[in-house]
């Protein structure tokens, strides 16, 4: 069987120093709270609307909190105050707040039981929807069998939901496992979730809570007719990372991206708030069954894939130590990497074949996501189709979880109905025809793949350590990932990060905390 | 003399002149004879002969994918062709930096980004980080730049402003991901800006992408336009020799 003959005491040291890196930052996961943990709260609490102008009101309410300096007790006090007060339901509240110049400070203080109970009460509901959309998930797949390994991931980008659906219903039938709707391409530096469908986007189709139901809707209805499981997956990354976690798992999406440092390193969101944000949506991930997927990729597409793959691997433990603190089990880590050497290199397969199979062996129980060929995909449309064959030969050959199906139009446009296609055939005719071949191989113990494998992995250990010794903000704002200096203060967002005051109060995260059993 | 002499070219298959293409397209039509002939119809209306629907891929949804070989009676006059393209001598980085030295005496500031609603900072990168692509050095590496990468979806109004404060000799924008035309909007919106707040002539503009050529760019009011497979020796070039003129001229 294929398989590498990795150094042991390397892994143990990586893993001990990425879990320092992310062990050091209590501080910041137990006194702070950011602008979209508060709107999520409020999500969850069953805010939901947008002024005529289309600001979300969960937005409305914590841009007034914030102005009137409250936020520090959280939103979710100020709310339930004024439904223990006024006995008015959620909606009621936040229809007379957002379009009735209801002050939510001005709201005469409760009892602090009567605001308890009414949390209470918005919690309990809102958790058990969510653990019900958790268990029909579940019941999806032991109903229609376990996702295909690796399980084919396509992309939807029409920037219209319905044309979207269209062409994610046509993915299926013709073997998608995973159906991801790309974001419109700024949603990810926007301060809010929009609201309602979308018809209009540029280069994707916006993360709202109705493009979610629209799609997973037509995504049950197709999964029936197959009698195979879709999964649905999208973007809770950028800078409303928890509130599109908490939509997610509402509407039962079944993946999300969903990684600690990308934000920060490849948008350049303010570094504290990206952790903080990523703590609270990987819980609510977490508390969901939703799998997380990272973006370790981006790390190839901008520097050397061989001569960084050691920050792949880095970022994979340091992802998956904050993962775990966040409750998330190694089966929902989708950690990431990528297929994006230089296809003109010598033996460039090999390197790429230790690569996959580290990172395969580092997290044996991850469903690894693997990302295609785009770095070098020139818009000669026949080459990058046999790229990807080739990509497609090392994701069956490893046992990779997630394939995200290179298209041959990759650096064209977004794909088209018969690209996807063309991508899903390729895909499936490379694992179908090759299904046992990696059971059958053995590497030379001390090959070139072997001794690729070890140093990469000892590199790794060697720059993890080094950022456990000077902190993971130092080495950020010094450039050491990715060639990007991102220092602790700069990036965009900073200012919606807040110190909780005495009373503070996220009654959705205390609950996850405790279910989940983080602390 | 051959300079004036019509030159006739056609599509080569395997034949001189024989026209051949190969051609795939997608129909919203079930697959079967009937959607064939649509295929093969809608061939013949563009005026191709000796169709050949060799290819028939159900989509599903009622979308058929058809590949086809026929041959075109179309054809061009290659010699009344004529095309704008960046003409500059492409120099190595040590010959640039050289004449820089030489000619202008400082160091070039550029300012680089993606903008709007661009994330993908791959072209960008290529051209200016230290790493470059594929051997060749971005302009990060090069002692007479002073590049500044502003890196993804920054703002047209933000590029200028920087612009404006560095003093820049050059900006440079990148538009990768592009649907229904929005890269076009995008470099106008820019190039609009500059105009407005008085910045277009002070330095150059430079845009590049898959997309993008050196025809389309001067088309959109650029100096310059860098499409698939150009390197930060080319844009570099381009920009030191360029400013080499124009302080010569001013």
């Amino acid at each position: 069987m294929l398989k590498l003959n990795l150094n042991r005491e390397h892994i143990t040291r990586a893993r001990e120093a990425a879990k320092k890196i992310a062990g050091s930052f209590g501080w910041l996961f137990d006194d702070y709270s950011s602008v979209t943990i508060e709107r999520t709260v409020l999500r969850l609490l069953g805010v939901d609307g947008a002024t005529a102008d289309g600001t979300p009101y969960p937005n409305v309410i914590v841009d007034a909190l914030k102005h009137k300096n409250a936020l520090g007790k959280g939103a979710a006090w100020w709310f339930a105050n004024a439904c223990a007060a006024r006995k008015e339901s959620v909606a009621d509240i936040a229809k007379a707040t957002c379009e009735g110049g209801l002050d939510l400070t001005s709201v005469p203080v409760q009892q602090d039981e009567k605001v308890s109970a009414v949390l209470m009460q918005h919690t309990q509901s809102m958790l058990n929807h969510i653990r019900n959309r958790k268990a029909e998930r579940e019941e999806f797949f032991s109903r229609y069998g376990a996702r295909n390994k690796p399980a084919i991931y396509v992309i939807v980008a029409t920037g219209n939901i319905y044309e979207d659906v269209v062409q994610a219903k046509a993915g299926a039938r013709e073997g998608a496992d995973i159906i991801a709707v790309i974001r419109s391409t700024a949603q990810s530096l926007l301060d809010y979730v929009p609201y309602g469908a979308t018809t209009v986007g540029f280069g994707g189709t916006y993360a709202t809570q109705e493009n979610f139901r629209i799609m997973r809707q037509a995504l049950d209805e197709v999964s029936a007719e197959l009698g195979r499981y879709i999964s649905l997956t999208n973007y809770a990354s950028g800078l409303c990372m928890p509130e599109i976690a908490a939509l997610g798992a509402m509407e039962r999406l079944d993946l999300m991206l969903n990684d600690a440092m990308y934000g920060i390193l490849f948008r350049d969101i303010n570094p504290k708030r990206t952790l903080l944000d990523q703590y609270f949506s990987r819980m609510i991930n977490a508390y969901a069954g939703i799998e997380i997927q990272t973006g370790e990729d981006n790390y190839l597409t901008t520097s050397d894939a061989v001569e960084k793959a050691y920050t792949v691997t880095a970022s994979q433990l340091i992802n998956e130590q904050f993962a775990l603190l966040s409750g998330i089990i190694p089966e929902k880590m989708g950690l990431g990497h990528a297929c994006e050497i230089n296809p003109d290199m010598e033996n460039g397969f090999l390197y790429e074949l230790a690569h996959a199979m580290l990172t395969k062996e580092l997290f044996p129980q991850a469903p690894v996501k693997y990302m295609p060929p785009t770095k070098f995909a020139s818009g000669n449309i026949f080459k990058t189709h046999l790229m990807d064959a080739m990509f497609n030969f090392i994701g069956q050959l490893t046992g990779q979880g997630v394939q995200l199906l290179g298209m041959m139009t990759e650096a064209i446009h977004t794909p088209h109905l018969a690209d996807r296609s063309l991508a899903i055939e390729n895909a499936r005719y490379v694992f179908n025809n090759i299904r046992d071949l990696g059971a059958e191989l053995n590497l030379a113990a001390d090959g070139f793949i072997n001794r690729r494998a070890n140093s990469v992995l000892e590199e790794a250990t060697l720059f993890l350590e080094k950022v456990a010794l000077e902190g993971l903000l130092n080495a950020m704002a010094k450039g050491e990932f990715a060639d990007i200096k991102r220092p602790e203060t700069g990036g965009k967002g900073g200012d919606g990060v807040f110190l909780k005051e005495q009373g503070y109060v996220n009654p959705f995260m205390d609950r996850m905390k405790s279910e989940l059993k983080v602390n | 003399m051959s300079k004036d002499k019509n030159q006739i070219v056609k599509p080569y298959g395997d034949t001189l002149n024989d026209g051949k293409m190969q051609l795939s397209f997608t129909l919203p039509v079930e697959p079967g004879e009937k959607g064939k002939e649509a295929a093969r119809l809608l061939l013949k209306k563009m005026g191709f002969d000796e169709i050949d629907i060799c290819g028939m891929r159900d989509l599903t949804e009622g979308f058929t994918h058809f590949m086809a070989y026929a041959a075109t009676s179309a054809s061009v006059d290659y010699s009344k062709i004529s095309v704008k393209t960046v003409d500059t001598e492409v120099m190595s980085m040590e010959d640039t930096d050289d004449f820089i030295r030489t000619h202008l005496g400082k160091p070039v500031t550029v300012i680089g980004a993606c903008i709007e609603s661009d994330a993908h900072t791959v072209g960008i990168d290529a051209i200016m980080n230290m790493k470059g692509y594929n051997h060749r050095y971005g302009l990060e590496r090069y002692k007479y730049f002073n590049a500044i990468n502003l890196g993804a979806q920054v703002s047209c109004e933000d590029l200028l402003a920087r612009a404006r404060q560095e003093n820049a000799d050059a900006v440079l924008v990148s538009q990768i991901v592009t649907q229904k035309n929005i890269h076009i909007k995008n470099l106008t919106r820019l190039i609009e800006l500059a105009e407005a707040e008085n910045l277009r002539h002070k330095m150059l503009f430079i845009c590049g992408g898959p997309r993008l050529s050196h025809e389309l760019a001067i088309e959109l009011g650029y100096d310059a336009g860098f499409g698939t497979g150009s390197y930060a020796t080319d844009v570099a070039s381009y920009i030191a020799i360029t400013l080499a003129e124009r302080s010569k001229q001013g």
